[in-house]
Protein backbone atom coordinates (compact mmCIF):
# COMPACT_ATOMS: atom_id res chain seq x y z
CA UNK A 1 0.00 0.00 0.00
CA UNK A 2 1.21 3.57 -0.74
CA UNK A 3 2.97 5.76 2.03
CA UNK A 4 2.78 9.46 1.81
CA UNK A 5 4.88 11.71 3.97
CA UNK A 6 2.68 14.98 4.85
CA UNK A 7 4.81 17.60 5.88
CA UNK A 8 4.42 20.75 7.65
CA UNK A 9 6.90 23.96 7.58
CA UNK A 10 6.63 26.90 9.90
CA UNK A 11 4.55 28.62 7.72
CA UNK A 12 1.70 29.78 9.36
CA UNK A 13 -1.30 29.44 7.07
CA UNK A 14 -4.01 32.08 7.32
CA UNK A 15 -2.92 32.81 10.98
CA UNK A 16 -0.22 35.39 11.83
CA UNK A 17 -0.01 35.78 15.67
CA UNK A 18 3.02 33.39 16.48
CA UNK A 19 2.21 30.59 19.35
CA UNK A 20 3.66 32.52 21.77
CA UNK A 21 1.07 35.28 22.30
CA UNK A 22 -1.76 32.41 21.99
CA UNK A 23 -4.30 32.38 25.10
CA UNK A 24 -3.46 29.13 27.24
CA UNK A 25 -6.43 27.52 26.52
CA UNK A 26 -5.78 27.98 22.86
CA UNK A 27 -2.65 26.50 22.64
CA UNK A 28 -4.04 23.47 24.41
CA UNK A 29 -7.15 23.18 21.67
CA UNK A 30 -4.66 23.14 19.00
CA UNK A 31 -2.69 20.46 20.64
CA UNK A 32 -5.43 18.35 21.80
CA UNK A 33 -6.37 18.75 18.08
CA UNK A 34 -3.29 16.91 16.85
CA UNK A 35 -3.42 14.27 19.69
CA UNK A 36 -6.76 13.23 18.82
CA UNK A 37 -5.54 12.62 15.60
CA UNK A 38 -2.92 11.10 16.05
CA UNK A 39 -4.81 8.59 18.20
CA UNK A 40 -7.57 8.18 15.47
CA UNK A 41 -4.62 7.27 13.01
CA UNK A 42 -2.62 4.65 15.98
CA UNK A 43 -6.33 3.35 15.89
CA UNK A 44 -6.92 3.08 12.46
CA UNK A 45 -3.50 1.58 11.77
CA UNK A 46 -2.48 3.79 9.48
CA UNK A 47 0.35 5.73 10.87
CA UNK A 48 3.78 4.67 10.66
CA UNK A 49 5.67 7.55 12.27
CA UNK A 50 4.97 10.94 13.56
CA UNK A 51 7.88 13.87 14.54
CA UNK A 52 7.87 16.85 15.54
CA UNK A 53 11.28 18.74 14.98
CA UNK A 54 13.18 21.60 17.10
CA UNK A 55 13.19 24.47 15.58
CA UNK A 56 15.69 26.03 13.25
CA UNK A 57 17.68 27.45 15.99
CA UNK A 58 19.24 24.05 16.53
CA UNK A 59 20.12 23.33 13.00
CA UNK A 60 22.87 22.45 11.49
CA UNK A 61 24.20 22.83 7.98
CA UNK A 62 26.88 20.67 6.74
CA UNK A 63 28.41 20.41 3.54
CA UNK A 64 31.44 18.30 2.64
CA UNK A 65 33.77 18.05 -0.47
CA UNK A 66 34.60 14.75 0.98
CA UNK A 67 37.50 15.98 3.42
CA UNK A 68 36.42 18.14 5.45
CA UNK A 69 33.08 18.97 6.60
CA UNK A 70 31.97 22.38 7.02
CA UNK A 71 29.37 22.99 9.47
CA UNK A 72 27.57 26.17 9.92
CA UNK A 73 24.54 27.25 12.51
CA UNK A 74 21.93 28.08 9.86
CA UNK A 75 19.36 28.90 9.66
CA UNK A 76 19.87 30.34 6.06
CA UNK A 77 16.22 29.52 4.83
CA UNK A 78 13.27 31.89 5.60
CA UNK A 79 12.43 30.62 9.30
CA UNK A 80 8.55 29.77 7.56
CA UNK A 81 10.43 27.48 5.00
CA UNK A 82 11.75 24.91 7.78
CA UNK A 83 10.04 21.95 7.85
CA UNK A 84 8.49 21.90 11.52
CA UNK A 85 7.35 18.23 11.51
CA UNK A 86 5.79 15.47 9.50
CA UNK A 87 3.55 12.23 9.55
CA UNK A 88 4.26 9.00 7.72
CA UNK A 89 0.74 7.64 7.01
CA UNK A 90 0.05 4.06 5.50
CA UNK A 91 -3.43 4.50 3.45
CA UNK A 92 -4.94 2.83 0.56
CA UNK A 93 -4.80 5.47 -1.44
CA UNK A 94 -3.65 9.02 -2.62
CA UNK A 95 -7.42 9.84 -1.70
CA UNK A 96 -7.26 9.09 2.04
CA UNK A 97 -3.67 10.75 2.35
CA UNK A 98 -5.28 13.97 1.28
CA UNK A 99 -7.88 13.59 3.15
CA UNK A 100 -5.53 13.71 6.34
CA UNK A 101 -3.44 16.33 5.10
CA UNK A 102 -7.29 18.31 5.06
CA UNK A 103 -7.39 17.47 8.58
CA UNK A 104 -3.54 18.67 9.96
CA UNK A 105 -4.17 21.98 8.33
CA UNK A 106 -7.46 22.16 9.41
CA UNK A 107 -6.03 22.22 13.38
CA UNK A 108 -7.47 25.42 15.33
CA UNK A 109 -5.32 28.37 16.08
CA UNK A 110 -6.32 31.41 17.62
CA UNK A 111 -10.36 31.85 18.20
CA UNK A 112 -10.65 28.03 17.16
CA UNK A 113 -10.17 29.29 13.54
CA UNK A 114 -8.56 26.68 11.48
CA UNK A 115 -4.95 27.78 11.02
CA UNK A 116 -5.05 26.51 7.18
CA UNK A 117 -1.09 25.37 7.61
CA UNK A 118 -0.02 24.06 3.74
CA UNK A 119 0.69 20.43 4.23
CA UNK A 120 2.82 18.91 1.52
CA UNK A 121 1.72 15.17 0.49
CA UNK A 122 4.63 13.28 -0.75
CA UNK A 123 4.53 9.59 -1.82
CA UNK A 124 7.07 7.37 -0.72
CA UNK A 125 9.16 5.47 -2.68
CA UNK A 126 8.20 1.59 -2.96
CA UNK A 127 10.47 -1.03 -3.60
CA UNK A 128 8.85 -1.85 -6.82
CA UNK A 129 5.98 -1.63 -9.06
CA UNK A 130 2.88 -1.91 -7.19
CA UNK A 131 1.17 -5.04 -8.41
CA UNK A 132 1.65 -8.12 -10.45
CA UNK A 133 0.15 -6.57 -13.51
CA UNK A 134 2.43 -3.37 -13.09
CA UNK A 135 5.73 -5.11 -12.82
CA UNK A 136 4.82 -7.64 -15.95
CA UNK A 137 4.38 -4.55 -17.97
CA UNK A 138 7.33 -3.30 -16.68
CA UNK A 139 9.82 -5.80 -16.76
CA UNK A 140 8.43 -6.50 -20.80
CA UNK A 141 9.10 -3.13 -21.52
CA UNK A 142 11.96 -2.47 -19.91
CA UNK A 143 13.83 -4.51 -22.66
CA UNK A 144 15.36 -1.47 -24.07
CA UNK A 145 19.23 -1.49 -24.07
CA UNK A 146 20.75 -0.26 -20.79
CA UNK B 1 6.32 -18.59 13.52
CA UNK B 2 6.36 -17.86 17.02
CA UNK B 3 9.63 -19.29 17.12
CA UNK B 4 12.40 -18.41 14.49
CA UNK B 5 13.86 -21.65 15.19
CA UNK B 6 11.35 -23.88 14.80
CA UNK B 7 11.43 -27.97 12.98
CA UNK B 8 10.20 -27.13 9.65
CA UNK B 9 7.63 -29.66 10.29
CA UNK B 10 6.25 -28.54 13.61
CA UNK B 11 6.08 -25.27 11.88
CA UNK B 12 4.32 -26.40 9.09
CA UNK B 13 1.81 -28.25 10.96
CA UNK B 14 1.73 -25.30 13.40
CA UNK B 15 0.32 -22.92 10.35
CA UNK B 16 -1.76 -25.71 8.57
CA UNK B 17 -3.68 -26.33 11.67
CA UNK B 18 -4.25 -22.19 12.51
CA UNK B 19 -7.12 -21.77 10.32
CA UNK B 20 -9.19 -25.00 11.35
CA UNK B 21 -8.62 -24.77 15.07
CA UNK B 22 -9.78 -20.75 14.72
CA UNK B 23 -13.09 -22.30 12.32
CA UNK B 24 -13.46 -25.17 15.32
CA UNK B 25 -13.21 -22.35 18.35
CA UNK B 26 -15.37 -19.82 16.23
CA UNK B 27 -18.32 -21.97 15.83
CA UNK B 28 -18.40 -22.93 19.33
CA UNK B 29 -17.71 -19.70 21.01
CA UNK B 30 -19.21 -17.59 18.33
CA UNK B 31 -16.77 -14.86 18.96
CA UNK B 32 -13.88 -14.52 16.48
CA UNK B 33 -12.12 -12.03 17.86
CA UNK B 34 -11.65 -13.45 21.17
CA UNK B 35 -11.30 -16.88 19.30
CA UNK B 36 -8.57 -16.00 17.26
CA UNK B 37 -6.22 -14.20 20.14
CA UNK B 38 -6.77 -17.72 22.09
CA UNK B 39 -5.55 -19.25 18.66
CA UNK B 40 -2.65 -17.40 18.92
CA UNK B 41 -1.64 -17.98 22.32
CA UNK B 42 -2.59 -21.63 21.48
CA UNK B 43 0.09 -21.93 18.82
CA UNK B 44 3.16 -19.66 20.27
CA UNK B 45 2.44 -22.60 23.52
CA UNK B 46 2.67 -25.16 21.03
CA UNK B 47 5.59 -23.21 19.40
CA UNK B 48 7.10 -23.68 22.43
CA UNK B 49 6.35 -26.84 24.17
CA UNK B 50 6.32 -29.05 21.05
CA UNK B 51 9.93 -28.90 19.93
CA UNK B 52 10.58 -30.28 23.50
CA UNK B 53 7.80 -32.87 24.20
CA UNK B 54 7.41 -34.05 20.48
CA UNK B 55 4.49 -33.34 18.48
CA UNK B 56 1.44 -35.11 20.39
CA UNK B 57 -0.86 -37.74 19.02
CA UNK B 58 -3.49 -35.47 18.18
CA UNK B 59 -1.75 -31.97 17.78
CA UNK B 60 -5.48 -30.81 16.16
CA UNK B 61 -7.54 -31.67 19.10
CA UNK B 62 -4.43 -30.63 21.40
CA UNK B 63 -4.27 -26.91 19.83
CA UNK B 64 -8.36 -26.84 20.25
CA UNK B 65 -8.25 -28.00 23.90
CA UNK B 66 -5.73 -25.28 24.44
CA UNK B 67 -7.01 -22.00 22.98
CA UNK B 68 -10.28 -23.20 24.18
CA UNK B 69 -8.82 -22.83 27.66
CA UNK B 70 -7.45 -19.90 27.51
CA UNK B 71 -10.41 -18.38 26.02
CA UNK B 72 -12.17 -19.71 28.72
CA UNK B 73 -9.65 -18.36 31.47
CA UNK B 74 -10.05 -14.96 29.45
CA UNK B 75 -13.58 -15.05 30.14
CA UNK B 76 -13.78 -16.14 33.22
CA UNK B 77 -11.94 -13.33 34.56
CA UNK B 78 -14.36 -11.03 32.76
CA UNK B 79 -17.25 -12.83 33.79
CA UNK B 80 -16.55 -15.68 36.38
CA UNK B 81 -20.65 -16.72 36.80
CA UNK B 82 -20.84 -18.23 33.06
CA UNK B 83 -17.96 -20.09 33.45
CA UNK B 84 -18.90 -23.57 34.66
CA UNK B 85 -21.27 -24.43 31.88
CA UNK B 86 -19.02 -23.01 29.43
CA UNK B 87 -15.90 -25.30 30.46
CA UNK B 88 -18.34 -28.40 30.16
CA UNK B 89 -19.21 -27.54 26.57
CA UNK B 90 -15.76 -27.38 25.61
CA UNK B 91 -13.43 -30.27 27.34
CA UNK B 92 -15.97 -32.30 24.97
CA UNK B 93 -13.83 -33.70 22.46
CA UNK B 94 -14.00 -31.88 19.28
CA UNK B 95 -16.97 -31.90 17.81
CA UNK B 96 -17.42 -33.16 14.12
CA UNK B 97 -20.15 -32.05 12.83
CA UNK B 98 -18.53 -29.89 10.04
CA UNK B 99 -15.42 -30.93 7.80
CA UNK B 100 -12.21 -29.57 8.63
CA UNK B 101 -11.85 -27.86 5.17
CA UNK B 102 -15.10 -25.63 6.05
CA UNK B 103 -13.57 -24.57 8.87
CA UNK B 104 -10.70 -23.27 7.27
CA UNK B 105 -12.86 -21.61 4.54
CA UNK B 106 -15.21 -19.82 6.64
CA UNK B 107 -11.96 -18.48 8.41
CA UNK B 108 -11.02 -17.19 5.02
CA UNK B 109 -14.02 -15.70 4.52
CA UNK B 110 -14.49 -14.05 7.40
CA UNK B 111 -10.86 -12.10 7.19
CA UNK B 112 -11.74 -11.24 3.47
CA UNK B 113 -14.81 -9.65 4.25
CA UNK B 114 -16.12 -6.85 2.16
CA UNK B 115 -16.64 -4.70 4.76
CA UNK B 116 -12.84 -4.89 5.73
CA UNK B 117 -10.18 -2.47 4.67
CA UNK B 118 -7.22 -4.12 2.17
CA UNK B 119 -5.15 -3.45 4.40
CA UNK B 120 -7.24 -5.06 7.22
CA UNK B 121 -7.66 -8.03 4.91
CA UNK B 122 -4.41 -8.35 4.37
CA UNK B 123 -2.94 -8.08 7.54
CA UNK B 124 -5.98 -10.43 9.57
CA UNK B 125 -5.59 -13.30 6.90
CA UNK B 126 -1.68 -13.42 7.27
CA UNK B 127 -2.64 -13.90 11.16
CA UNK B 128 -5.72 -15.72 11.44
CA UNK B 129 -5.37 -18.03 8.21
CA UNK B 130 -1.30 -17.65 7.97
CA UNK B 131 -0.33 -18.02 11.87
CA UNK B 132 1.87 -15.62 11.18
CA UNK B 133 2.59 -13.22 14.32
CA UNK B 134 2.08 -9.42 14.42
CA UNK B 135 5.38 -8.99 14.74
CA UNK B 136 6.42 -10.85 11.69
CA UNK B 137 3.56 -9.32 9.78
CA UNK B 138 4.49 -5.89 11.39
CA UNK B 139 8.05 -6.19 9.64
CA UNK B 140 7.20 -7.52 6.59
CA UNK B 141 5.04 -4.19 5.90
CA UNK B 142 7.40 -2.55 6.95
CA UNK B 143 5.23 -0.75 9.99
CA UNK B 144 5.72 -0.47 13.65
CA UNK B 145 4.34 -3.44 15.87
CA UNK B 146 1.94 -1.60 17.19
CA UNK B 147 0.47 -0.20 14.41
CA UNK B 148 -0.14 -3.84 12.99
CA UNK B 149 -2.04 -4.87 16.23
CA UNK B 150 -4.10 -1.96 15.75
CA UNK B 151 -5.01 -3.18 12.13
CA UNK B 152 -5.26 -6.18 13.14
CA UNK B 153 -7.47 -5.79 16.31
CA UNK B 154 -9.53 -2.76 14.58
CA UNK B 155 -10.24 -5.28 11.39
CA UNK B 156 -11.55 -7.69 14.01
CA UNK B 157 -13.66 -5.16 16.01
CA UNK B 158 -15.07 -3.86 12.63
CA UNK B 159 -16.24 -7.68 11.82
CA UNK B 160 -17.69 -7.91 15.42
CA UNK B 161 -19.83 -4.38 14.67
CA UNK B 162 -20.95 -5.79 11.63
CA UNK B 163 -22.36 -9.18 12.65
CA UNK B 164 -21.35 -11.29 10.24
CA UNK B 165 -22.15 -14.79 11.40
CA UNK B 166 -19.43 -16.86 12.16
CA UNK B 167 -20.51 -19.99 8.97
CA UNK B 168 -20.44 -20.80 5.75
CA UNK B 169 -21.68 -17.79 3.30
CA UNK B 170 -24.78 -18.95 1.70
CA UNK B 171 -24.19 -20.38 -1.89
CA UNK B 172 -24.98 -17.61 -4.00
CA UNK B 173 -22.88 -15.45 -1.75
CA UNK B 174 -19.98 -18.21 -2.21
CA UNK B 175 -18.48 -17.28 -5.60
CA UNK B 176 -18.44 -13.40 -4.83
CA UNK B 177 -16.94 -14.21 -1.32
CA UNK B 178 -13.87 -16.71 -3.38
CA UNK B 179 -12.93 -13.67 -5.33
CA UNK B 180 -12.75 -11.81 -2.25
CA UNK B 181 -10.64 -13.98 -0.69
CA UNK B 182 -8.69 -14.31 -3.93
CA UNK B 183 -8.01 -10.96 -4.49
CA UNK B 184 -6.02 -10.88 -1.09
CA UNK B 185 -4.13 -13.60 -1.35
CA UNK B 186 -3.35 -11.86 -4.67
CA UNK B 187 -2.69 -8.32 -2.92
CA UNK B 188 -0.26 -10.31 -0.31
CA UNK B 189 1.35 -12.48 -3.30
CA UNK B 190 2.01 -8.93 -4.61
CA UNK B 191 3.77 -6.84 -1.01
CA UNK B 192 6.17 -10.17 -1.71
CA UNK B 193 7.01 -9.91 -5.61
CA UNK B 194 8.03 -6.02 -4.19
CA UNK B 195 11.85 -7.40 -3.91
CA UNK B 196 14.08 -10.80 -4.06
CA UNK B 197 17.34 -9.74 -2.50
CA UNK B 198 19.19 -7.42 0.01
CA UNK B 199 17.58 -6.19 2.99
CA UNK B 200 14.26 -6.82 1.71
CA UNK B 201 14.71 -10.49 2.06
CA UNK B 202 11.78 -10.71 4.55
CA UNK B 203 9.04 -9.60 1.98
CA UNK B 204 10.17 -12.24 -0.46
CA UNK B 205 8.57 -14.57 2.35
CA UNK B 206 5.10 -13.13 1.95
CA UNK B 207 4.92 -14.26 -1.94
CA UNK B 208 5.77 -17.97 -0.20
CA UNK B 209 3.11 -17.43 2.00
CA UNK B 210 0.70 -16.30 -0.14
CA UNK B 211 1.23 -19.39 -2.47
CA UNK B 212 0.91 -21.27 0.86
CA UNK B 213 -2.44 -19.77 1.52
CA UNK B 214 -3.40 -20.32 -2.46
CA UNK B 215 -2.52 -24.26 -1.91
CA UNK B 216 -4.60 -24.64 0.72
CA UNK B 217 -7.62 -22.57 -0.66
CA UNK B 218 -6.96 -24.98 -3.58
CA UNK B 219 -6.97 -27.90 -1.21
CA UNK B 220 -10.18 -27.11 0.33
CA UNK B 221 -11.79 -26.01 -2.50
CA UNK B 222 -10.25 -28.13 -5.55
CA UNK B 223 -12.35 -27.95 -8.39
CA UNK B 224 -12.55 -23.91 -8.32
CA UNK B 225 -11.04 -22.34 -11.80
CA UNK B 226 -10.21 -19.42 -10.66
CA UNK B 227 -7.98 -20.40 -7.66
CA UNK B 228 -6.01 -22.68 -10.08
CA UNK B 229 -5.06 -19.62 -12.05
CA UNK B 230 -4.47 -17.51 -9.22
CA UNK B 231 -2.24 -20.58 -7.78
CA UNK B 232 -0.44 -21.29 -11.60
CA UNK B 233 0.00 -17.35 -11.92
CA UNK B 234 1.75 -16.97 -8.19
CA UNK B 235 3.61 -20.43 -9.59
CA UNK B 236 4.67 -19.06 -12.94
CA UNK B 237 5.83 -15.75 -11.78
CA UNK B 238 7.44 -16.68 -8.77
CA UNK B 239 9.58 -19.09 -10.63
CA UNK B 240 11.38 -16.02 -12.29
CA UNK B 241 12.32 -14.50 -8.85
CA UNK B 242 16.12 -15.94 -8.98
CA UNK B 243 16.52 -13.67 -12.04
CA UNK B 244 14.81 -10.59 -11.50
CA UNK B 245 16.60 -8.58 -9.63
CA UNK B 246 20.60 -8.11 -9.59
CA UNK B 247 22.79 -7.86 -6.62
CA UNK B 248 22.08 -4.30 -6.17
CA UNK B 249 18.21 -5.16 -5.81
CA UNK B 250 17.75 -3.46 -9.44
CA UNK B 251 15.10 -5.23 -11.61
CA UNK B 252 16.24 -7.44 -14.45
CA UNK B 253 13.97 -6.64 -17.72
CA UNK B 254 12.59 -9.84 -19.14
CA UNK B 255 14.97 -9.80 -22.21
CA UNK B 256 17.98 -9.62 -19.90
CA UNK B 257 17.52 -12.72 -17.50
CA UNK B 258 19.46 -15.44 -16.78
CA UNK B 259 16.63 -17.70 -17.91
CA UNK B 260 18.81 -20.82 -16.36
CA UNK B 261 18.15 -19.47 -13.10
CA UNK B 262 14.55 -19.99 -13.28
CA UNK B 263 13.41 -22.71 -10.82
CA UNK B 264 12.13 -25.45 -13.37
CA UNK B 265 10.01 -27.00 -10.84
CA UNK B 266 8.30 -24.26 -9.87
CA UNK B 267 7.26 -23.87 -13.84
CA UNK B 268 6.46 -27.73 -13.90
CA UNK B 269 3.97 -27.25 -10.90
CA UNK B 270 2.66 -24.10 -12.42
CA UNK B 271 1.88 -25.48 -16.15
CA UNK B 272 0.27 -28.40 -14.28
CA UNK B 273 -2.25 -25.91 -12.03
CA UNK B 274 -2.88 -24.19 -15.53
CA UNK B 275 -3.59 -26.65 -17.68
CA UNK B 276 -6.25 -28.18 -15.18
CA UNK B 277 -7.48 -24.29 -14.51
CA UNK B 278 -7.89 -24.79 -18.03
CA UNK B 279 -9.64 -27.89 -18.60
CA UNK B 280 -12.50 -26.36 -16.36
CA UNK B 281 -13.58 -24.43 -19.05
CA UNK B 282 -14.32 -21.02 -17.55
CA UNK B 283 -12.18 -18.42 -18.01
CA UNK B 284 -11.53 -15.75 -15.10
CA UNK B 285 -8.82 -13.08 -15.16
CA UNK B 286 -5.61 -14.79 -13.46
CA UNK B 287 -6.31 -17.84 -15.48
CA UNK B 288 -5.17 -15.49 -18.69
CA UNK B 289 -2.82 -13.82 -16.61
CA UNK B 290 -1.18 -17.13 -15.61
CA UNK B 291 -1.35 -18.11 -19.09
CA UNK B 292 0.51 -15.10 -20.35
CA UNK B 293 3.23 -15.87 -17.64
CA UNK B 294 3.47 -19.25 -18.98
CA UNK B 295 4.26 -18.30 -22.34
CA UNK B 296 7.12 -16.39 -21.17
CA UNK B 297 8.78 -19.03 -18.85
CA UNK B 298 8.58 -21.69 -21.71
CA UNK B 299 10.39 -19.19 -24.42
CA UNK B 300 13.74 -20.63 -24.16
CA UNK B 301 15.27 -17.18 -25.30
CA UNK B 302 13.86 -13.54 -25.38
CA UNK B 303 13.52 -14.03 -29.18
CA UNK B 304 11.17 -17.23 -28.69
CA UNK B 305 9.03 -15.33 -27.13
CA UNK B 306 5.22 -16.24 -28.36
CA UNK B 307 4.02 -12.33 -28.59
CA UNK B 308 1.39 -13.14 -31.09
CA UNK B 309 -0.59 -15.23 -28.50
CA UNK B 310 0.55 -13.10 -26.00
CA UNK B 311 -0.87 -10.35 -27.53
CA UNK B 312 -3.93 -12.17 -28.26
CA UNK B 313 -4.20 -13.09 -24.46
CA UNK B 314 -3.59 -9.04 -23.57
CA UNK B 315 -6.50 -8.40 -25.73
CA UNK B 316 -9.17 -11.22 -23.91
CA UNK B 317 -7.29 -9.85 -20.82
CA UNK B 318 -8.36 -6.13 -21.78
CA UNK B 319 -12.14 -6.67 -22.64
CA UNK B 320 -12.55 -8.85 -19.03
CA UNK B 321 -11.28 -6.23 -16.92
CA UNK B 322 -10.70 -3.35 -18.73
CA UNK B 323 -7.87 -1.86 -16.58
CA UNK B 324 -5.34 0.53 -18.34
CA UNK B 325 -2.71 -0.89 -17.07
CA UNK B 326 -3.74 -3.93 -19.22
CA UNK B 327 -4.07 -1.75 -21.71
CA UNK B 328 -0.33 -0.48 -21.88
CA UNK B 329 0.89 -4.11 -21.60
CA UNK B 330 -1.29 -4.81 -24.63
CA UNK B 331 0.30 -1.92 -26.42
CA UNK B 332 3.78 -3.27 -25.77
CA UNK B 333 2.49 -7.12 -27.33
CA UNK B 334 0.98 -5.11 -30.09
CA UNK B 335 4.40 -3.55 -30.79
CA UNK B 336 6.64 -6.51 -30.43
CA UNK B 337 4.14 -8.17 -33.19
CA UNK B 338 3.28 -5.22 -35.36
CA UNK B 339 5.85 -2.79 -34.78
CA UNK B 340 5.79 0.53 -32.70
CA UNK B 341 3.44 2.23 -34.62
CA UNK B 342 0.77 0.08 -34.08
CA UNK B 343 1.87 -0.33 -30.24
CA UNK B 344 1.64 3.67 -29.90
CA UNK B 345 -1.90 4.15 -31.51
CA UNK B 346 -2.82 1.70 -28.61
CA UNK B 347 -1.26 3.67 -26.36
CA UNK B 348 -3.33 7.13 -26.93
CA UNK B 349 -6.26 5.01 -26.58
CA UNK B 350 -5.67 5.33 -22.86
CA UNK B 351 -4.08 9.10 -22.60
CA UNK B 352 -6.77 10.61 -20.59
CA UNK B 353 -7.42 7.45 -17.94
CA UNK B 354 -3.98 7.37 -17.21
CA UNK B 355 -2.88 10.85 -17.78
CA UNK B 356 0.29 11.81 -15.62
CA UNK B 357 1.31 7.87 -14.81
CA UNK B 358 4.08 7.45 -14.99
CA UNK B 359 4.16 3.73 -16.82
CA UNK B 360 2.48 5.16 -19.49
CA UNK B 361 5.25 7.54 -19.95
CA UNK B 362 7.24 4.87 -19.77
CA UNK B 363 5.76 2.22 -22.34
CA UNK B 364 5.44 5.28 -24.65
CA UNK B 365 9.26 6.25 -24.06
CA UNK B 366 9.90 2.54 -24.97
CA UNK B 367 7.88 2.67 -27.84
CA UNK B 368 9.33 5.68 -29.02
CA UNK B 369 12.53 4.29 -28.87
CA UNK B 370 11.79 1.29 -30.92
CA UNK B 371 10.18 3.35 -33.40
CA UNK B 372 13.67 5.46 -33.61
CA UNK B 373 12.43 8.98 -32.37
CA UNK B 374 15.24 8.99 -29.89
CA UNK B 375 14.50 12.60 -28.79
CA UNK B 376 10.97 12.23 -27.82
CA UNK B 377 12.34 9.05 -26.42
CA UNK B 378 14.57 10.73 -24.27
CA UNK B 379 11.83 13.51 -22.92
CA UNK B 380 9.18 10.58 -22.11
CA UNK B 381 12.11 8.38 -20.32
CA UNK B 382 12.79 11.82 -18.10
CA UNK B 383 8.69 12.43 -17.69
CA UNK B 384 8.51 8.80 -16.79
CA UNK B 385 11.54 9.12 -14.23
CA UNK B 386 10.28 12.03 -12.51
CA UNK B 387 6.91 10.96 -11.37
CA UNK B 388 7.69 7.08 -10.76
CA UNK B 389 6.70 5.75 -7.20
CA UNK B 390 9.39 2.82 -7.26
CA UNK B 391 13.05 3.46 -6.76
CA UNK B 392 14.14 0.30 -9.07
CA UNK B 393 11.53 2.09 -11.96
CA UNK B 394 13.40 5.23 -11.49
CA UNK B 395 16.56 4.40 -11.43
CA UNK B 396 15.98 2.34 -14.09
CA UNK B 397 13.94 5.19 -16.00
CA UNK B 398 17.08 7.68 -15.31
CA UNK B 399 19.58 5.28 -16.69
CA UNK B 400 17.44 5.18 -19.91
CA UNK B 401 17.35 8.90 -20.06
CA UNK B 402 20.71 9.24 -19.30
CA UNK B 403 21.52 7.17 -22.28
CA UNK B 404 19.82 8.66 -24.47
CA UNK B 405 20.62 12.22 -23.64
CA UNK B 406 24.10 12.31 -25.66
CA UNK B 407 22.52 11.65 -28.57
CA UNK B 408 20.05 14.00 -28.09
CA UNK B 409 22.28 17.11 -27.29
CA UNK B 410 19.87 17.97 -24.41
CA UNK B 411 20.40 20.23 -21.42
CA UNK B 412 21.35 18.05 -18.69
CA UNK B 413 18.59 15.80 -16.98
CA UNK B 414 17.22 16.69 -13.48
CA UNK B 415 16.64 13.34 -12.67
CA UNK B 416 18.14 12.22 -9.23
CA UNK B 417 19.69 8.75 -10.00
CA UNK B 418 21.00 8.07 -5.98
CA UNK B 419 17.75 6.71 -4.95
Amino acid sequence: MPRYLLAVNFESGVVDTPMEEWKPEEITAHLDYYKALNEELVESGELVRTEVLAGPDLAKIVTSDGTAPVVTDGPFQEFKEWLAGYQIVDVDSEARAIEIAARVSAVPGPGGRPTQQPIQVRQVMDEAPSDVAEMEGYLQTAGGRR
Amino acid sequence: MAGADLPPTVEDLLRDLAPQVLGVLGRRFGDFDAAEDAVQEALLAAATRWPADGIPEQPRGWLIQTAARRLIDHRRSEQSRRDRESRAAVLEPPSPDVPEQDDTLIVLFMCSHPTLTRASAIALTLRAVGGLTTAEIASAFLVGEATMAQRISRAKQTIKSSGVPFGMPTPEEQATRVRSVLHVLYLIFNEGYASSSGPELHRVELSEEAIRLARMVHRVLPDNPEIMGLLALMLLIDARRPARTTASGDLVPLTEQDRSLWDGTLIADGLGVLDQAMSKGAVGEYQIQAAIAALHDQAATAEDTDWPQILALYGLLDRMTGNPVVTLNRAVATAMVHGPAAGLSVLDTVDERLAGHHRLDSVRAHLLEMAGDTEAAFAMYRAAANRATSLPERRYLARQAARLKTSVHETPSRVDVRG
